[in-house]
């Protein structure tokens, strides 16, 4: 052999034995990947997991007590058994508005423009986002029902239907996570996806969840009464209650119950795609 | 082997901005190729277009002999992507970002873990493996953030200002690292605003600027076509100024030009080392004392400025990228 042929052998060795191309993860194990890392972030920044938690004990102390002495509820039910259920339903709205500035820190700070590089199908990552942070949703409202007991709340609707209470609030956390994902890709910045998140303020506080809907103006009633956060608030508190004769919304418990559902079904629906299409688009 | 990219005539505009203008580029494939470039040149626009997170408005490219435009799935297998900043999860350990990224290219948990443990070894790392990178220096993330972008041992390996905001010494580990890759067999395209980084680095180096290529070749040639050593001169007394100047005269390639505000007389020079020593006689003979003498590298402001006989930040009247596209 001569020295060309053997340095020919040679590059033909190498090139005929590339790295092979890199497989990337399937499906579920980048949505558990990607997802882990959002939750750890959480669980591992003392700062958010301790002032989340005391945000939310502060605010129920003081409906429970500053507010709740002047609002009337229904015959037979005491304002803390009115608060809470509806109180636990926009804790998905509050959580949301740091899963929207997540998102868009994550957009900002080239942790997305990795994902995008990497051999994965992108779907996946927005769906570990909305699994992760559907599991921040699911903590926060295990966090809020334990200090609504404290205060006094006891559901007793019977141990079914407060279970299905429960698992209605966490199908509709997972549906409203993909709002917030939607809004932080859109905003581009943390700061613009915490303004943007303000939105939540009218839905959280013209509901059914603090007080009851017939109290408010007249004018405000219909977007009150009809918005998809009271619907699930209305869902939610027949359940704990145990049916919906004592609150004077009308229909059975499982209208609410079934129209909650439409609505998540809906909401999953738009804002999913929305989401997935955004995040999936090159530039 | 086929080059591990080709670009012919990208264009991209974002708004008022031409951010590509008609970019032609060819990397071979086996050596660390360079895009040096001022600020808002075009570089990381490049970089997005070759890492398929952004699609030119038109223009070929091809990454690893694959058409990045009708196939950006298939080049996500064969790249890499470091981008401007740090990227690597504060609230992780580095061993369990790195697992993370090594995951998503696919590998199994037990590769995953080993070639993690590897990649932090050779990144100096080692010990840190364990801390979260929240308590990391810079240095420390960047390195991390290379890290990730090669455990899955890509063909190419895409770095957007490795460098940018690192102290000398973290600047100097990272360039060990980025070397210690190349020897492995990894291909290299990287992004720097500092013509030493991409001397220290690159065998090919490519000076783009308003999105077009305006001159390309090896460090060296690349200062043979662009400018000379300098040898910069600041006397103790002012006074001694013009002495200084015709001093450098003598031995200079171009007139000295004296600098008042710093107090520093500069001249360009071809043989540089000969020349300084020619030059200290000079001073000594007109006893002249100076505060600091030296032979520097000329900037990538000189490049530049002998390339396009304009100054880096002050783009002419003539806009070359106004009616491009
Ligand atoms: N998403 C965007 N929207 C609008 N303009 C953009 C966008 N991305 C880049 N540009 C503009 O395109 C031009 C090129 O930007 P690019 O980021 O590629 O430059 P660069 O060479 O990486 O600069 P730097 O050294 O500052 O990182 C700049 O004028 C920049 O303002
Ligand atoms: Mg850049």
């Amino acid at each position: 052999m001569t020295t060309t042929s053997v340095d020919a052998a040679a590059a033909a060795a190498r090139s005929a034995e590339p790295r092979a191309a890199a497989p990337g993860a399937g499906f579920a194990t980048t949505a558990v990947t990607t997802s882990r890392r959002t939750v750890l972030q959480f669980f591992r920044t003392p700062q958010i997991l301790f002032m989340g938690s005391i945000q939310g004990a502060l605010f129920l102390f003081m409906f429970r007590y500053v507010f709740g002495g002047a609002i009337q509820t229904g015959e037979g039910l005491s304002y803390v058994d009115f608060l809470v259920p509806g109180f636990l339903v926009t804790v998905i709205l509050w959580s949301g508005m740091s899963a929207a500035a997540g998102v868009a820190e994550d957009s900002a700070t080239g942790v997305y423009d990795r994902l995008r590089s990497l051999p994965i199908p992108r779907a996946a990552v927005m769906a570990g986002r909305s699994m992760a942070d559907g599991t921040l949703v699911a903590w926060g409202i295990f966090v809020t029902a334990i200090i609504g007991l404290l205060v006094g709340w006891r559901p007793d609707g019977g141990a079914g239907r407060v279970a299905l209470g429960i698992a209605l609030m966490l199908v509709a956390g997972y549906a409203f996570t993909w709002v917030f994902i939607t809004i932080g890709l859109v905003s581009g910045n943390a700061q613009a996806a915490q303004g943007m998140s303000m939105l939540v303020i009218p839905f959280s506080f013209i509901s059914s969840a603090n007080v009851p809907v017939a109290t408010m103006p007249g004018w405000m009633q219909p977007f009150a009464a009809n918005q998809p956060v009271s619907v699930i608030i209305n869902a939610v508190r027949s359940l704990m209650v145990g049916g919906t004769e004592t609150l004077g919304i009308g229909h059975t418990t499982g209208y609410w119950v079934v129209l909650s559902l439409v609505w998540c079904a809906g909401i999953f629906a738009v804002f999913g795609l929305l989401a997935v299409r955004r995040f999936s688009k090159m530039k | 082997m086929p080059p591990i990219i080709e670009a012919r005539g990208l264009t991209r505009r974002f708004g008022d901005t031409q951010a590509l203008a008609g970019l032609d580029l060819v990397a071979e494939s086996g050596r660390v190729t360079a895009l040096l470039g001022p600020n808002g040149a075009g570089k990381t626009t490049f970089i997005s277009a070759v890492a398929t997170l952004l699609r030119p408005d038109a223009g070929d490219l091809r990454v690893a002999g694959i058409d990045a435009l009708a196939h950006p799935g298939r080049v996500r297998q064969v790249i890499g992507l470091a981008g401007q900043y740090a990227s690597v999860e504060p609230a992780m350990t580095g061993l369990e970002n790195l697992h993370m990224v090594a995951r998503l290219f696919g590998l199994s948990k037990s590769a995953a873990a080993a070639a993690s443990a590897d990649v932090l070894e050779r990144l100096g790392l080692g010990d840190a493996g364990d801390r979260l990178v929240r308590d990391y220096s810079g240095g420390m993330r960047r390195r991390l953030d290379l890290g990730a972008s090669l455990v899955g041992r890509p063909h190419l390996l895409l770095l957007d200002e490795p460098t940018t905001g690192l102290d000398p010494r973290s600047r100097i580990e990272l360039w060990e690292a980025i070397r210690g890759l190349v020897s492995s067999g990894t291909d290299v395209l990287l992004t720097t605003q500092y013509l030493e980084e991409a001397d220290q680095l690159a065998r090919d180096v490519v000076i783009i600027d308003h999105g077009r290529v305006i001159a390309s070749g090896t460090p060296d040639s690349l200062k043979d076509q662009a400018g000379r050593d300098v040898i910069e001169v600041r006397p103790r007394h002012a006074a001694d100024l013009d002495r200084v100047r015709d001093a450098l005269a003598v031995v200079a390639a171009e007139a000295p030009r004296i600098d008042h505000d710093t107090q520093r007389v500069s001249a360009p020079v071809d043989d540089g080392a000969d020349k300084l020593s020619a030059v200290v006689r000079l001073l000594d003979e007109a006893q002249v004392t100076s505060d600091d003498i030296g032979l520097r590298r000329p900037t990538l402001d000189e490049v530049f400025l002998a390339l396009t006989g304009q100054p880096i930040d002050g783009a002419g009247p003539d806009d070359p990228t106004a009616d491009a596209a």
